[in-house]
């Protein structure tokens, strides 16, 4: 099955405003896309739309976070991240504000808005913020849990959401421990560590990869900031080969964070497969996706190239 | 040019609209049939873009802040036959035609936008740039009412009139409707005229959907010659689709086949 991770978030928020009245809401003119008018059709008194204002919504975000509330806000993570980054830096990051930043349409697979709608650097960006945990979530249950899990932190979180339906990795009953590498799959050649919408590429890769001879692990990373250190290293040094997979931008995101830890201990070579630096374009999201190597074909074009075979 | 010849463009370019939304399954009808008469007058009275011309810095420029607008730049392109490319490939892949305009993709594109706020700041530079150059072209930029909500567009409204800018015209397409309702309820951007004047711009208004009006307006801007300008166009979204008009749920929807087949059906029957 499949399902858009942001409507996990819409009902996520209705859960958590039932049992908390300190969770408030903020959207920019974007509230039926985010799924924020769930909350609103729930209480319309803590849902706060700024219009197209991303800056000033971040702002005010920041004022009910510095009088006790618990702000989520929300807008397509070119916006939230990018046009209100600095306010998020000084009035967010800076003074550790319990804020939430909630962003969707994340990454090329927007599709048909094109480039200028199709954020390849927000992790980059919010990751290089002190105080800012950064989370990239692959599926709805996953984006459930998750959501009710930023509620629970104390201080200021970015989540990095995508437009369109992604599989279900996981059930109701799965449990999740954010903080750790997720291990999807063991594979003994090869380390597929993956994050976002590229977790399920990664997951088809790997079957692809079997029927050509090559065992590939797989492995979620949710936390990108802080990342689960130990947990990648073991990673790493368990497989000669390793490859980093996300619909971001290689400069910054999951290749960035990744590679941060293991040149602590340097061991087997870590190669990245994502956005190469470049912008995107509109079309179609699998085409588009396709068009830049966003799939688990490309995934095993690269492995079956770096591994020899 | 007669207003019946600019009926004519102006319903060629509507259709163009819908049809290309329609084969993209994927575009913002509303805000490009509201501001199609505004445009069609800029492009066909106004502005001395042509076929010489259009890959040059040496004419008129004309910038597309509500860059989601994009299929109605394109019509509009695609009428004065300047497009360079087939309009059924807009928003899909390796199409020059991106879902937001990109001037590195299409000839004719005078800025690339899509980020609401930017092309009206973006605009500010280029008409300072001309005053440096003493090239007597004139700069135009369309923006929406809900766009009119981000704060660079004050910021770049500060600065137009503070380098006296009167090479500068900006068009706002009021057609009262942003995506999550009416504006004035969103989050509401009036009174825009007062707030205008207040930040030292000349105001002309003019029914967006009348060609005399039209004229009119744009004939008293071009008169003013030590301040930048605004023409308030009031207009309907969805303008000339009346399933479509002033409801919000247009902004950025495409229509099924039968509603495709309806809306040019209506653009085909209303008299030039
Ligand atoms: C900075 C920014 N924030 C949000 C959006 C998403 N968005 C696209 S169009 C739109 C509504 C625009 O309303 P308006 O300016 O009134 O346009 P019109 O009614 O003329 O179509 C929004 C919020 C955007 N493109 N850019
Ligand atoms: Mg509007």
């Amino acid at each position: 099955m499949k399902h858009e991770t942001r409507v996990a978030y819409g009902e996520a928020l209705k859960e958590l405003a039932e049992v908390n009245k300190d969770i408030v809401v903020f959207d920019a003119d974007l509230s039926k896309s985010t799924k924020t008018a769930e909350l609103k059709k729930a209480d319309p008194s803590r849902h706060f739309n700024a219009g197209i204002a991303e800056c000033n919504m971040l702002g005010m975000a920041a004022g009910m976070a510095a009088s006790g509330k618990i702000p989520f806000a929300s807008s397509f993570a070119v916006f939230a991240s990018g046009r209100a980054f600095e306010i998020i830096r000084n009035s967010i990051a800076y003074p550790h504000l319990n804020v939430k930043v909630v962003a969707t349409h994340a990454g090329l697979s927007v599709g048909e808005d094109g480039a200028s709608h199709q954020a390849i650097e927000d992790i980059a960006l919010m990751r290089s913020l002190p105080n800012m945990r950064v989370f990239v979530a692959s599926d709805y249950y996953e984006t459930k849990a998750l959501i009710k899990h930023v509620a629970s932190i104390d201080g200021p979180c970015y989540v990095r959401l995508q437009r369109g339906k992604s599989d279900d990795i996981y059930d109701e009953d799965s449990t999740f421990d954010f903080d750790k590498v997720k291990v999807l799959k063991e594979g003994d050649d090869v380390a597929l560590i993956a994050t976002g919408l590229m977790t399920q590429e990664a997951l088809k890769a790997s079957d692809i990869l079997k029927d050509k001879g090559i065992d590939a692990g797989v492995y979620e990373v949710v936390s990108l900031k802080p990342i689960d250190e130990e947990g990648i290293l073991k990673i790493v040094k368990g497989h000669k080969k390793n490859f980093t997979i996300e619909e971001h931008n290689i400069i910054g995101g999951l290749y960035g964070a990744v590679s941060e830890v293991v040149a602590k201990d340097p061991s087997n070579p870590v190669y990245p497969i994502g956005v190469n630096d470049t912008f995107g374009e509109s079309g179609q999201a699998d085409e588009v996706m396709k068009k830049y190597g966003l799939t688990a074909d490309n995934i095993v074009n690269i492995v079956m190239e770096c591994a020899g075979k | 040019m007669e207003n019946r010849e600019l009926k004519i463009h102006a319903r060629n370019v509507r259709k163009k609209i819908i049809e290309m939304i329609y084969s993209a399954q994927s575009g913002h009808p509303g805000g490009a049939l509201s501001a199609t008469d505004v445009i069609t007058y800029l492009y066909f009275e106004k502005m001395d873009i042509s076929e010489d011309n259009v890959s040059s810095l040496d004419r008129d420029r004309f910038v597309l802040s509500k860059g989601h607008a994009s299929a109605l730049l394109y019509a509009i392109l695609d009428e004065k036959g300047l497009l360079d490319e087939d309009i059924h490939t807009f928003r899909k892949i390796d199409s020059k035609l991106q879902g937001h305009p990109s001037m590195r993709y299409l000839k004719g594109v005078d800025m690339s936008t899509g980020s609401l706020g930017q092309g009206a700041s973006v605009a500010v530079g280029m008409a300072l740039a001309n005053k440096l150059d003493q090239n007597g072209h004139h700069i135009y930029c369309l923006v929406g009412d809900g766009e009119s909500e981000e704060g660079i567009m004050w910021e770049a409204m500060m600065a137009a009139h503070h380098y006296h800018l009167d090479n500068l015209t900006y068009i706002l397409d009021l057609n009262h409707l942003q995506i999550d309702g009416q504006i004035e309820k969103v989050m509401d951007p009036t009174p825009f005229k007062e707030k205008y004047e207040a930040f030292g711009l000349y105001v002309a208004e003019c029914d967006g959907h009348d060609f005399d009006s039209i004229k009119k307006a744009f004939a008293e801007v071009s008169k003013v010659d030590d301040r930048p300008q605004v023409i308030i166009a009031h207009t309907v979204k969805g303008k000339g689709v009346s399933f479509m008009e002033n409801d919000p749920s247009w902004h950025g929807s495409a229509p099924n086949e039968a509603q495709y087949k309806q809306a040019l059906a209506e653009l085909d029957k209303e008299e030039a």
